[in-house]
Protein backbone atom coordinates (compact mmCIF):
# COMPACT_ATOMS: atom_id res chain seq x y z
CA UNK A 1 0.00 0.00 0.00
CA UNK A 2 2.90 2.30 0.77
CA UNK A 3 4.22 2.18 -2.80
CA UNK A 4 0.77 2.87 -4.24
CA UNK A 5 0.40 5.84 -1.96
CA UNK A 6 3.75 7.22 -3.13
CA UNK A 7 2.80 6.78 -6.80
CA UNK A 8 -0.54 8.42 -6.14
CA UNK A 9 1.14 11.38 -4.44
CA UNK A 10 3.35 11.95 -7.50
CA UNK A 11 0.25 11.98 -9.75
CA UNK A 12 -1.56 14.28 -7.30
CA UNK A 13 1.25 16.84 -7.18
CA UNK A 14 1.52 16.67 -10.98
CA UNK A 15 -2.21 17.36 -11.31
CA UNK A 16 -1.82 20.42 -9.08
CA UNK A 17 1.21 21.87 -10.83
CA UNK A 18 1.34 20.72 -14.46
CA UNK A 19 -1.46 23.01 -15.73
CA UNK A 20 0.36 26.12 -14.50
CA UNK A 21 3.78 24.86 -15.62
CA UNK A 22 2.61 24.06 -19.18
CA UNK A 23 0.87 27.43 -19.33
CA UNK A 24 4.12 29.16 -18.38
CA UNK A 25 6.15 26.99 -20.78
CA UNK A 26 3.96 27.88 -23.77
CA UNK A 27 4.29 31.59 -23.02
CA UNK A 28 7.82 31.21 -24.43
CA UNK A 29 6.59 29.53 -27.62
CA UNK A 30 7.09 31.56 -30.79
CA UNK A 31 3.96 30.12 -32.43
CA UNK A 32 0.55 31.43 -31.51
CA UNK A 33 -0.74 27.83 -31.73
CA UNK A 34 -0.32 25.15 -29.10
CA UNK A 35 2.46 23.45 -31.07
CA UNK A 36 6.00 24.06 -29.90
CA UNK A 37 8.11 25.92 -32.47
CA UNK A 38 11.03 27.61 -30.76
CA UNK A 39 11.88 29.80 -27.80
CA UNK A 40 10.80 33.42 -28.02
CA UNK A 41 10.07 36.39 -25.78
CA UNK A 42 7.72 38.02 -28.31
CA UNK A 43 4.60 37.59 -26.14
CA UNK A 44 6.31 39.29 -23.23
CA UNK A 45 7.24 42.20 -25.48
CA UNK A 46 3.62 42.31 -26.65
CA UNK A 47 2.47 42.83 -23.04
CA UNK A 48 4.51 45.99 -22.65
CA UNK A 49 3.25 47.36 -25.98
CA UNK A 50 -0.39 46.75 -24.99
CA UNK A 51 -1.60 50.05 -23.52
CA UNK A 52 -4.82 48.56 -22.12
CA UNK A 53 -2.87 45.88 -20.24
CA UNK A 54 -0.35 48.38 -18.88
CA UNK A 55 -3.08 50.76 -17.72
CA UNK A 56 -4.99 47.91 -16.06
CA UNK A 57 -1.82 46.71 -14.33
CA UNK A 58 -1.22 50.22 -13.04
CA UNK A 59 -4.82 50.40 -11.75
CA UNK A 60 -4.42 47.03 -10.05
CA UNK A 61 -1.23 48.19 -8.34
CA UNK A 62 -2.88 51.41 -7.08
CA UNK A 63 -5.93 49.52 -5.79
CA UNK A 64 -3.89 46.73 -4.19
CA UNK A 65 -1.55 49.14 -2.38
CA UNK A 66 -4.34 51.43 -1.15
CA UNK A 67 -6.60 48.56 -0.08
CA UNK A 68 -3.70 46.77 1.63
CA UNK A 69 -2.62 49.85 3.61
CA UNK A 70 -6.14 50.68 4.78
CA UNK A 71 -7.25 47.13 5.58
CA UNK A 72 -3.98 46.32 7.39
CA UNK A 73 -4.28 49.36 9.69
CA UNK A 74 -8.02 48.93 10.30
CA UNK A 75 -7.77 45.14 10.71
CA UNK A 76 -4.77 45.25 13.04
CA UNK A 77 -6.46 47.77 15.34
CA UNK A 78 -9.59 45.60 15.32
CA UNK A 79 -7.65 42.40 16.10
CA UNK A 80 -6.07 44.13 19.10
CA UNK A 81 -9.45 45.44 20.28
CA UNK A 82 -10.94 41.96 20.00
CA UNK A 83 -7.97 40.50 21.86
CA UNK A 84 -8.64 42.84 24.79
CA UNK A 85 -12.32 41.94 24.85
CA UNK A 86 -14.02 39.65 22.35
CA UNK A 87 -17.20 40.54 20.52
CA UNK A 88 -19.25 37.71 19.08
CA UNK A 89 -21.21 40.12 16.90
CA UNK A 90 -18.12 41.64 15.29
CA UNK A 91 -16.31 38.30 14.88
CA UNK A 92 -19.51 36.80 13.46
CA UNK A 93 -19.86 39.66 10.97
CA UNK A 94 -16.25 39.23 9.83
CA UNK A 95 -16.67 35.47 9.34
CA UNK A 96 -19.96 36.11 7.54
CA UNK A 97 -18.14 38.37 5.10
CA UNK A 98 -15.75 35.47 4.41
CA UNK A 99 -18.43 32.87 3.60
CA UNK A 100 -20.60 35.23 1.54
CA UNK A 101 -20.34 34.17 -2.13
CA UNK A 102 -18.25 36.73 -4.01
CA UNK A 103 -20.97 37.37 -6.56
CA UNK A 104 -23.42 38.27 -3.76
CA UNK A 105 -20.88 40.67 -2.21
CA UNK A 106 -20.32 42.17 -5.66
CA UNK A 107 -23.96 42.79 -6.56
CA UNK A 108 -24.84 44.12 -3.10
CA UNK A 109 -21.97 46.65 -3.25
CA UNK A 110 -23.15 47.63 -6.73
CA UNK A 111 -26.67 48.09 -5.37
CA UNK A 112 -25.31 50.24 -2.52
CA UNK A 113 -23.24 52.49 -4.80
CA UNK A 114 -26.09 52.92 -7.29
CA UNK A 115 -28.41 53.79 -4.41
CA UNK A 116 -25.98 56.45 -3.11
CA UNK A 117 -25.50 57.84 -6.64
CA UNK A 118 -29.20 58.69 -6.80
CA UNK A 119 -28.43 61.63 -4.55
CA UNK A 120 -24.76 62.22 -5.19
CA UNK A 121 -23.96 62.42 -8.86
CA UNK A 122 -20.73 60.50 -8.64
CA UNK A 123 -19.69 57.55 -10.76
CA UNK A 124 -18.11 54.17 -10.21
CA UNK A 125 -14.33 54.45 -10.34
CA UNK A 126 -11.12 53.29 -8.74
CA UNK A 127 -12.25 54.58 -5.35
CA UNK A 128 -15.31 52.28 -5.32
CA UNK A 129 -12.99 49.35 -6.14
CA UNK A 130 -10.71 50.34 -3.24
CA UNK A 131 -13.67 50.66 -0.82
CA UNK A 132 -14.90 47.20 -1.85
CA UNK A 133 -11.46 45.60 -1.60
CA UNK A 134 -10.92 46.95 1.91
CA UNK A 135 -14.34 45.57 2.90
CA UNK A 136 -13.43 42.00 1.98
CA UNK A 137 -9.76 42.19 3.10
CA UNK A 138 -10.39 43.29 6.71
CA UNK A 139 -11.56 39.81 7.75
CA UNK A 140 -8.34 38.21 6.43
CA UNK A 141 -6.18 40.74 8.26
CA UNK A 142 -8.09 40.31 11.54
CA UNK A 143 -7.77 36.52 11.37
CA UNK A 144 -4.03 36.51 10.63
CA UNK A 145 -3.15 39.19 13.22
CA UNK A 146 -5.40 37.56 15.84
CA UNK A 147 -3.55 34.27 15.37
CA UNK A 148 -0.31 36.10 16.13
CA UNK A 149 -1.84 37.92 19.14
CA UNK A 150 -2.87 34.61 20.66
CA UNK A 151 0.80 33.66 20.93
CA UNK A 152 1.53 36.79 23.01
CA UNK A 153 1.35 36.70 26.77
CA UNK A 154 -1.07 39.15 28.34
CA UNK A 155 1.50 39.90 31.00
CA UNK A 156 3.51 41.71 28.29
CA UNK A 157 0.97 44.51 28.22
CA UNK A 158 0.51 44.49 32.00
CA UNK A 159 4.28 44.79 32.49
CA UNK A 160 4.40 47.80 30.16
CA UNK A 161 1.61 49.47 32.09
CA UNK A 162 3.21 48.68 35.46
CA UNK A 163 6.31 50.41 34.14
CA UNK A 164 4.29 53.55 33.49
CA UNK A 165 3.06 53.24 29.91
CA UNK A 166 -0.53 54.19 29.29
CA UNK A 167 -2.82 51.92 27.24
CA UNK A 168 -1.89 53.64 23.99
CA UNK A 169 1.85 53.54 24.77
CA UNK A 170 1.67 49.84 25.65
CA UNK A 171 0.02 49.14 22.30
CA UNK A 172 2.34 51.30 20.26
CA UNK A 173 5.70 50.44 21.83
CA UNK A 174 5.18 46.87 23.08
CA UNK A 175 2.34 45.05 21.31
CA UNK A 176 2.79 46.50 17.82
CA UNK A 177 6.50 45.60 17.48
CA UNK A 178 5.79 42.09 18.77
CA UNK A 179 3.07 41.73 16.11
CA UNK A 180 5.41 42.76 13.28
CA UNK A 181 5.67 39.47 11.35
CA UNK A 182 1.94 38.81 11.76
CA UNK A 183 1.08 42.25 10.37
CA UNK A 184 3.40 41.79 7.39
CA UNK A 185 1.90 38.34 6.67
CA UNK A 186 -1.61 39.84 6.91
CA UNK A 187 -0.67 42.69 4.57
CA UNK A 188 0.77 40.27 2.00
CA UNK A 189 -2.42 38.19 2.16
CA UNK A 190 -4.54 41.31 1.67
CA UNK A 191 -2.31 42.30 -1.25
CA UNK A 192 -2.82 38.89 -2.92
CA UNK A 193 -6.60 38.79 -2.51
CA UNK A 194 -6.90 42.38 -3.73
CA UNK A 195 -4.61 41.94 -6.73
CA UNK A 196 -6.40 38.73 -7.74
CA UNK A 197 -10.06 39.66 -7.30
CA UNK A 198 -12.17 39.62 -10.42
CA UNK A 199 -15.80 38.91 -9.42
CA UNK A 200 -16.38 41.75 -6.95
CA UNK A 201 -14.18 44.21 -8.86
CA UNK A 202 -16.04 43.64 -12.13
CA UNK A 203 -19.29 44.70 -10.45
CA UNK A 204 -18.01 47.92 -8.85
CA UNK A 205 -15.38 49.15 -11.33
CA UNK A 206 -16.18 52.09 -13.59
CA UNK A 207 -15.53 52.21 -17.34
CA UNK A 208 -12.19 53.94 -16.83
CA UNK A 209 -11.02 51.79 -13.92
CA UNK A 210 -10.41 48.32 -15.35
CA UNK A 211 -8.04 46.18 -13.29
CA UNK A 212 -5.64 43.51 -14.56
CA UNK A 213 -7.91 40.52 -13.74
CA UNK A 214 -10.74 42.25 -15.66
CA UNK A 215 -8.56 42.54 -18.77
CA UNK A 216 -7.29 38.96 -18.43
CA UNK A 217 -10.90 37.80 -18.08
CA UNK A 218 -12.02 39.74 -21.15
CA UNK A 219 -9.14 38.30 -23.17
CA UNK A 220 -9.87 34.77 -21.91
CA UNK A 221 -13.53 35.13 -22.92
CA UNK A 222 -12.36 35.85 -26.46
CA UNK A 223 -10.32 32.62 -26.36
CA UNK A 224 -6.85 31.64 -25.18
CA UNK A 225 -3.92 33.62 -26.49
CA UNK A 226 -0.17 33.41 -25.88
CA UNK A 227 -0.26 36.97 -24.49
CA UNK A 228 -2.53 35.82 -21.63
CA UNK A 229 -0.11 32.92 -21.06
CA UNK A 230 2.70 35.43 -20.67
CA UNK A 231 0.66 37.70 -18.38
CA UNK A 232 -0.39 34.65 -16.34
CA UNK A 233 3.23 33.56 -16.00
CA UNK A 234 4.22 37.03 -14.77
CA UNK A 235 1.28 37.18 -12.33
CA UNK A 236 2.20 33.72 -11.00
CA UNK A 237 5.82 34.83 -10.62
CA UNK A 238 4.66 37.95 -8.73
CA UNK A 239 2.55 35.84 -6.35
CA UNK A 240 5.46 33.41 -5.96
CA UNK A 241 7.73 36.25 -4.84
CA UNK A 242 5.09 37.35 -2.30
CA UNK A 243 4.92 33.79 -0.88
CA UNK A 244 8.69 33.61 -0.52
CA UNK A 245 8.72 36.97 1.32
CA UNK A 246 5.81 35.82 3.49
CA UNK A 247 7.61 32.57 4.41
CA UNK A 248 10.83 34.47 5.24
CA UNK A 249 8.89 36.83 7.50
CA UNK A 250 7.16 33.95 9.26
CA UNK A 251 10.46 32.21 9.97
CA UNK A 252 12.03 35.42 11.30
CA UNK B 1 -11.27 50.09 28.20
CA UNK B 2 -12.36 53.28 26.47
CA UNK B 3 -9.44 52.92 24.11
CA UNK B 4 -10.75 49.55 22.87
CA UNK B 5 -13.76 51.36 21.44
CA UNK B 6 -11.52 53.42 19.14
CA UNK B 7 -9.66 50.31 18.06
CA UNK B 8 -12.71 48.42 16.82
CA UNK B 9 -14.58 51.50 15.59
CA UNK B 10 -13.03 51.71 12.07
CA UNK B 11 -13.88 48.06 11.41
CA UNK B 12 -17.41 48.58 12.68
CA UNK B 13 -17.87 51.60 10.43
CA UNK B 14 -16.45 49.83 7.39
CA UNK B 15 -18.34 46.58 7.91
CA UNK B 16 -21.62 48.39 8.60
CA UNK B 17 -21.27 50.73 5.63
CA UNK B 18 -19.88 48.29 3.08
CA UNK B 19 -21.17 44.92 4.23
CA UNK B 20 -24.25 45.45 6.43
CA UNK B 21 -25.80 48.32 4.46
CA UNK B 22 -25.43 46.67 1.01
CA UNK B 23 -26.88 43.50 2.49
CA UNK B 24 -29.88 45.42 3.86
CA UNK B 25 -30.44 47.11 0.50
CA UNK B 26 -30.40 43.82 -1.38
CA UNK B 27 -32.77 42.33 1.21
CA UNK B 28 -35.14 45.27 0.68
CA UNK B 29 -34.85 45.06 -3.12
CA UNK B 30 -35.76 41.39 -3.04
CA UNK B 31 -39.24 42.38 -1.82
CA UNK B 32 -39.74 45.14 -4.40
CA UNK B 33 -40.94 45.22 -8.00
CA UNK B 34 -38.89 45.59 -11.15
CA UNK B 35 -39.16 49.03 -12.77
CA UNK B 36 -39.65 49.70 -16.46
CA UNK B 37 -36.07 50.73 -17.09
CA UNK B 38 -34.42 48.16 -14.84
CA UNK B 39 -34.85 50.15 -11.63
CA UNK B 40 -36.61 49.11 -8.46
CA UNK B 41 -40.08 50.41 -7.60
CA UNK B 42 -42.90 49.73 -5.11
CA UNK B 43 -45.14 47.87 -4.30
CA UNK B 44 -43.69 45.41 -1.82
CA UNK B 45 -44.18 41.83 -2.89
CA UNK B 46 -43.01 38.27 -2.29
CA UNK B 47 -43.38 37.47 -5.97
CA UNK B 48 -39.58 37.36 -6.49
CA UNK B 49 -39.30 34.51 -4.00
CA UNK B 50 -42.26 32.73 -5.55
CA UNK B 51 -40.51 32.85 -8.90
CA UNK B 52 -37.67 30.77 -7.40
CA UNK B 53 -40.07 27.83 -7.52
CA UNK B 54 -40.51 28.17 -11.26
CA UNK B 55 -39.20 24.85 -12.72
CA UNK B 56 -36.63 26.82 -14.76
CA UNK B 57 -35.00 28.29 -11.66
CA UNK B 58 -35.52 25.19 -9.52
CA UNK B 59 -33.48 23.30 -12.10
CA UNK B 60 -30.66 25.84 -11.82
CA UNK B 61 -30.69 25.59 -8.01
CA UNK B 62 -30.69 21.81 -8.19
CA UNK B 63 -27.84 21.80 -10.73
CA UNK B 64 -25.78 24.10 -8.49
CA UNK B 65 -26.38 21.81 -5.53
CA UNK B 66 -25.46 18.71 -7.52
CA UNK B 67 -22.35 20.42 -8.93
CA UNK B 68 -21.21 21.48 -5.44
CA UNK B 69 -21.89 17.95 -4.10
CA UNK B 70 -19.99 16.32 -6.97
CA UNK B 71 -17.04 18.71 -6.58
CA UNK B 72 -16.94 18.10 -2.80
CA UNK B 73 -17.12 14.32 -3.25
CA UNK B 74 -14.41 14.29 -5.90
CA UNK B 75 -12.18 16.56 -3.79
CA UNK B 76 -12.62 14.16 -0.87
CA UNK B 77 -11.67 11.11 -2.97
CA UNK B 78 -8.62 12.85 -4.42
CA UNK B 79 -7.48 14.61 -1.25
CA UNK B 80 -7.74 11.78 1.28
CA UNK B 81 -4.92 9.58 -0.09
CA UNK B 82 -2.75 12.68 -0.58
CA UNK B 83 -3.33 13.81 3.02
CA UNK B 84 -2.57 10.25 4.19
CA UNK B 85 0.67 10.26 2.21
CA UNK B 86 1.76 13.59 3.68
CA UNK B 87 0.89 12.60 7.24
CA UNK B 88 2.97 9.39 6.86
CA UNK B 89 5.96 11.09 5.35
CA UNK B 90 8.79 10.79 7.86
CA UNK B 91 10.70 13.98 7.01
CA UNK B 92 9.19 16.27 4.41
CA UNK B 93 5.70 17.03 5.77
CA UNK B 94 6.07 20.80 5.61
CA UNK B 95 7.58 20.71 2.15
CA UNK B 96 4.70 18.59 0.80
CA UNK B 97 2.13 20.86 2.45
CA UNK B 98 3.71 23.87 0.79
CA UNK B 99 3.69 22.06 -2.55
CA UNK B 100 -0.06 21.47 -2.09
CA UNK B 101 -0.70 25.09 -1.09
CA UNK B 102 1.47 26.71 -3.74
CA UNK B 103 -1.08 26.72 -6.60
CA UNK B 104 -3.69 27.95 -4.15
CA UNK B 105 -1.67 31.08 -3.46
CA UNK B 106 -1.40 31.90 -7.14
CA UNK B 107 -4.16 33.78 -8.93
CA UNK B 108 -7.57 32.08 -9.04
CA UNK B 109 -8.22 33.57 -12.45
CA UNK B 110 -4.92 32.25 -13.83
CA UNK B 111 -5.62 28.77 -12.47
CA UNK B 112 -9.01 28.74 -14.16
CA UNK B 113 -7.56 30.10 -17.39
CA UNK B 114 -4.93 27.33 -17.34
CA UNK B 115 -7.71 24.76 -17.85
CA UNK B 116 -9.23 26.82 -20.64
CA UNK B 117 -5.81 26.71 -22.30
CA UNK B 118 -5.52 22.93 -21.86
CA UNK B 119 -9.07 21.87 -22.71
CA UNK B 120 -10.16 24.02 -25.65
CA UNK B 121 -10.45 22.58 -29.18
CA UNK B 122 -6.99 23.84 -30.14
CA UNK B 123 -5.66 23.35 -26.61
CA UNK B 124 -2.72 21.25 -25.55
CA UNK B 125 -4.65 18.04 -24.87
CA UNK B 126 -6.54 18.00 -28.16
CA UNK B 127 -3.49 19.09 -30.19
CA UNK B 128 -1.36 16.35 -28.65
CA UNK B 129 -3.98 13.63 -29.14
CA UNK B 130 -4.50 14.72 -32.75
CA UNK B 131 -0.77 14.64 -33.40
CA UNK B 132 -0.51 11.15 -31.94
CA UNK B 133 -3.43 10.23 -34.24
CA UNK B 134 -5.38 8.88 -31.27
CA UNK B 135 -8.41 10.97 -32.29
CA UNK B 136 -9.65 12.26 -35.65
CA UNK B 137 -11.25 15.51 -34.52
CA UNK B 138 -10.93 17.60 -31.36
CA UNK B 139 -12.79 16.23 -28.34
CA UNK B 140 -15.39 18.65 -26.88
CA UNK B 141 -13.57 19.00 -23.55
CA UNK B 142 -14.41 22.62 -22.78
CA UNK B 143 -17.73 24.41 -22.21
CA UNK B 144 -19.59 21.59 -20.49
CA UNK B 145 -20.43 20.40 -16.97
CA UNK B 146 -17.34 18.21 -16.82
CA UNK B 147 -15.01 21.14 -17.43
CA UNK B 148 -16.74 23.17 -14.69
CA UNK B 149 -16.48 20.24 -12.26
CA UNK B 150 -12.79 19.84 -13.07
CA UNK B 151 -12.18 23.58 -12.59
CA UNK B 152 -13.95 23.60 -9.20
CA UNK B 153 -12.10 20.49 -7.97
CA UNK B 154 -8.77 21.94 -9.10
CA UNK B 155 -9.48 25.28 -7.41
CA UNK B 156 -10.60 23.99 -4.02
CA UNK B 157 -8.59 20.76 -3.60
CA UNK B 158 -6.16 22.33 -1.07
CA UNK B 159 -9.13 23.26 1.17
CA UNK B 160 -9.83 19.52 1.51
CA UNK B 161 -6.23 18.33 1.94
CA UNK B 162 -5.33 20.64 4.84
CA UNK B 163 -8.09 19.78 7.38
CA UNK B 164 -7.86 16.04 6.62
CA UNK B 165 -4.10 16.20 7.05
CA UNK B 166 -4.56 18.05 10.36
CA UNK B 167 -6.81 15.30 11.83
CA UNK B 168 -4.62 12.48 10.49
CA UNK B 169 -1.60 14.18 12.06
CA UNK B 170 -3.29 14.33 15.47
CA UNK B 171 -4.48 10.73 15.23
CA UNK B 172 -3.01 8.54 17.95
CA UNK B 173 -0.60 6.18 16.10
CA UNK B 174 -1.22 3.41 18.63
CA UNK B 175 -4.79 2.98 17.31
CA UNK B 176 -3.83 1.73 13.82
CA UNK B 177 -1.04 -0.28 15.47
CA UNK B 178 -3.56 -1.94 17.77
CA UNK B 179 -5.74 -2.77 14.77
CA UNK B 180 -2.75 -4.37 13.05
CA UNK B 181 -1.83 -6.31 16.20
CA UNK B 182 -5.35 -7.65 16.36
CA UNK B 183 -4.94 -9.05 12.86
CA UNK B 184 -6.42 -6.34 10.62
CA UNK B 185 -4.85 -6.08 7.17
CA UNK B 186 -3.60 -2.63 6.10
CA UNK B 187 -6.70 -1.97 3.98
CA UNK B 188 -9.05 -2.98 6.81
CA UNK B 189 -7.13 -0.73 9.22
CA UNK B 190 -7.45 2.12 6.75
CA UNK B 191 -11.16 1.71 6.05
CA UNK B 192 -12.35 0.73 9.52
CA UNK B 193 -10.02 2.67 11.83
CA UNK B 194 -8.27 5.55 10.09
CA UNK B 195 -11.11 6.77 7.84
CA UNK B 196 -13.77 6.85 10.63
CA UNK B 197 -11.34 8.64 12.97
CA UNK B 198 -10.60 11.34 10.40
CA UNK B 199 -14.24 12.39 10.23
CA UNK B 200 -13.78 15.88 11.79
CA UNK B 201 -11.24 16.81 9.13
CA UNK B 202 -13.40 15.37 6.36
CA UNK B 203 -16.43 17.35 7.54
CA UNK B 204 -14.44 20.59 7.88
CA UNK B 205 -12.91 20.10 4.43
CA UNK B 206 -16.29 19.29 2.90
CA UNK B 207 -17.78 22.54 4.26
CA UNK B 208 -14.77 24.57 3.08
CA UNK B 209 -15.16 23.16 -0.45
CA UNK B 210 -18.95 23.04 -0.62
CA UNK B 211 -19.58 26.69 0.29
CA UNK B 212 -17.47 28.36 -2.41
CA UNK B 213 -18.61 25.77 -4.98
CA UNK B 214 -22.27 26.50 -4.28
CA UNK B 215 -21.84 30.21 -5.02
CA UNK B 216 -19.22 29.73 -7.75
CA UNK B 217 -19.43 32.24 -10.56
CA UNK B 218 -16.10 32.60 -12.35
CA UNK B 219 -15.43 28.89 -12.98
CA UNK B 220 -18.83 28.07 -14.59
CA UNK B 221 -18.63 31.34 -16.50
CA UNK B 222 -15.20 30.68 -18.06
CA UNK B 223 -15.17 26.88 -18.36
CA UNK B 224 -18.92 26.33 -18.83
CA UNK B 225 -19.01 29.08 -21.45
CA UNK B 226 -22.52 30.24 -20.56
CA UNK B 227 -24.00 26.81 -21.14
CA UNK B 228 -23.57 25.63 -17.57
CA UNK B 229 -25.73 28.16 -15.75
CA UNK B 230 -25.36 27.86 -11.99
CA UNK B 231 -26.97 30.00 -9.32
CA UNK B 232 -23.96 32.39 -9.21
CA UNK B 233 -24.36 33.09 -12.94
CA UNK B 234 -28.10 33.55 -12.48
CA UNK B 235 -27.46 36.31 -9.92
CA UNK B 236 -24.90 38.01 -12.19
CA UNK B 237 -27.22 37.91 -15.22
CA UNK B 238 -30.12 39.46 -13.32
CA UNK B 239 -27.92 42.36 -12.24
CA UNK B 240 -26.32 42.97 -15.64
CA UNK B 241 -27.99 41.98 -18.92
CA UNK B 242 -31.28 40.81 -17.36
CA UNK B 243 -31.78 44.06 -15.44
CA UNK B 244 -34.13 42.41 -12.98
CA UNK B 245 -32.58 43.54 -9.71
CA UNK B 246 -35.45 42.45 -7.43
CA UNK B 247 -35.33 38.87 -8.70
CA UNK B 248 -31.50 38.87 -8.63
CA UNK B 249 -31.70 40.07 -5.02
CA UNK B 250 -34.12 37.30 -4.10
CA UNK B 251 -31.79 34.69 -5.64
CA UNK B 252 -28.85 36.22 -3.70
CA UNK B 253 -30.74 36.10 -0.42
CA UNK B 254 -31.75 32.49 -1.06
CA UNK B 255 -28.12 31.59 -1.84
CA UNK B 256 -27.02 33.31 1.39
CA UNK B 257 -29.64 31.33 3.29
CA UNK B 258 -28.31 28.05 1.87
CA UNK B 259 -24.71 28.99 2.77
CA UNK B 260 -25.73 29.97 6.31
CA UNK B 261 -27.65 26.71 6.75
CA UNK B 262 -24.54 24.73 5.78
CA UNK B 263 -22.35 26.77 8.16
CA UNK B 264 -24.90 26.53 10.97
CA UNK B 265 -25.29 22.77 10.53
CA UNK B 266 -21.53 22.39 10.60
CA UNK B 267 -21.04 24.53 13.72
CA UNK B 268 -23.82 22.68 15.52
CA UNK B 269 -22.57 19.20 14.73
CA UNK B 270 -18.90 19.86 15.09
CA UNK B 271 -18.91 22.39 17.90
CA UNK B 272 -16.61 20.13 19.90
CA UNK B 273 -13.90 20.90 17.32
CA UNK B 274 -13.85 24.52 18.42
CA UNK B 275 -13.82 24.01 22.17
Amino acid sequence: MKRWLGLYAVAFFAFLHLPLLTLAAFSFNSSRFTVWEHFSLDWYRAIFRDRQLMEATWNSIIVAIAATLISTVVGTLCAYGLWKRGSRLLTGTLYLSLVTPEIVTGISLLALFQWIFRWLHWHLGLYTVILAHVAFSIAYVVIVVSARLRTLSRSLEEAAMDLGANEWGAFFYVILPALGPGIVAAALLALTVSFDDYVITSMVAGVDSETLPMVIYAMARRGASPVINAVSALVTLFFGILIVISERVREA
Amino acid sequence: MKLRFWFVLPTWVWMTGLFGAPFAIVLAYSFLTRGYYGGVIPPWTVENYQRLFDPLYLTILLRSFLMAFAATGLCLLLAFPAALFISRSPKHKNLYLQVVMLPFWTSFLVRTYAWLFLLRDTGLINTTLLKLRMIHGPLPLLYNDGAVLLGLVYAYLPFMVLPIYATLERLDPSLPEAAADLGARPWATLLRVIVPLSRPGVVAGAVLVFIPCLGAYLTPDLLGGGRTVLVGNLVQTQFTTGRDWPFGSAVSMFLMLLVLLVVWGFLRRESELFT
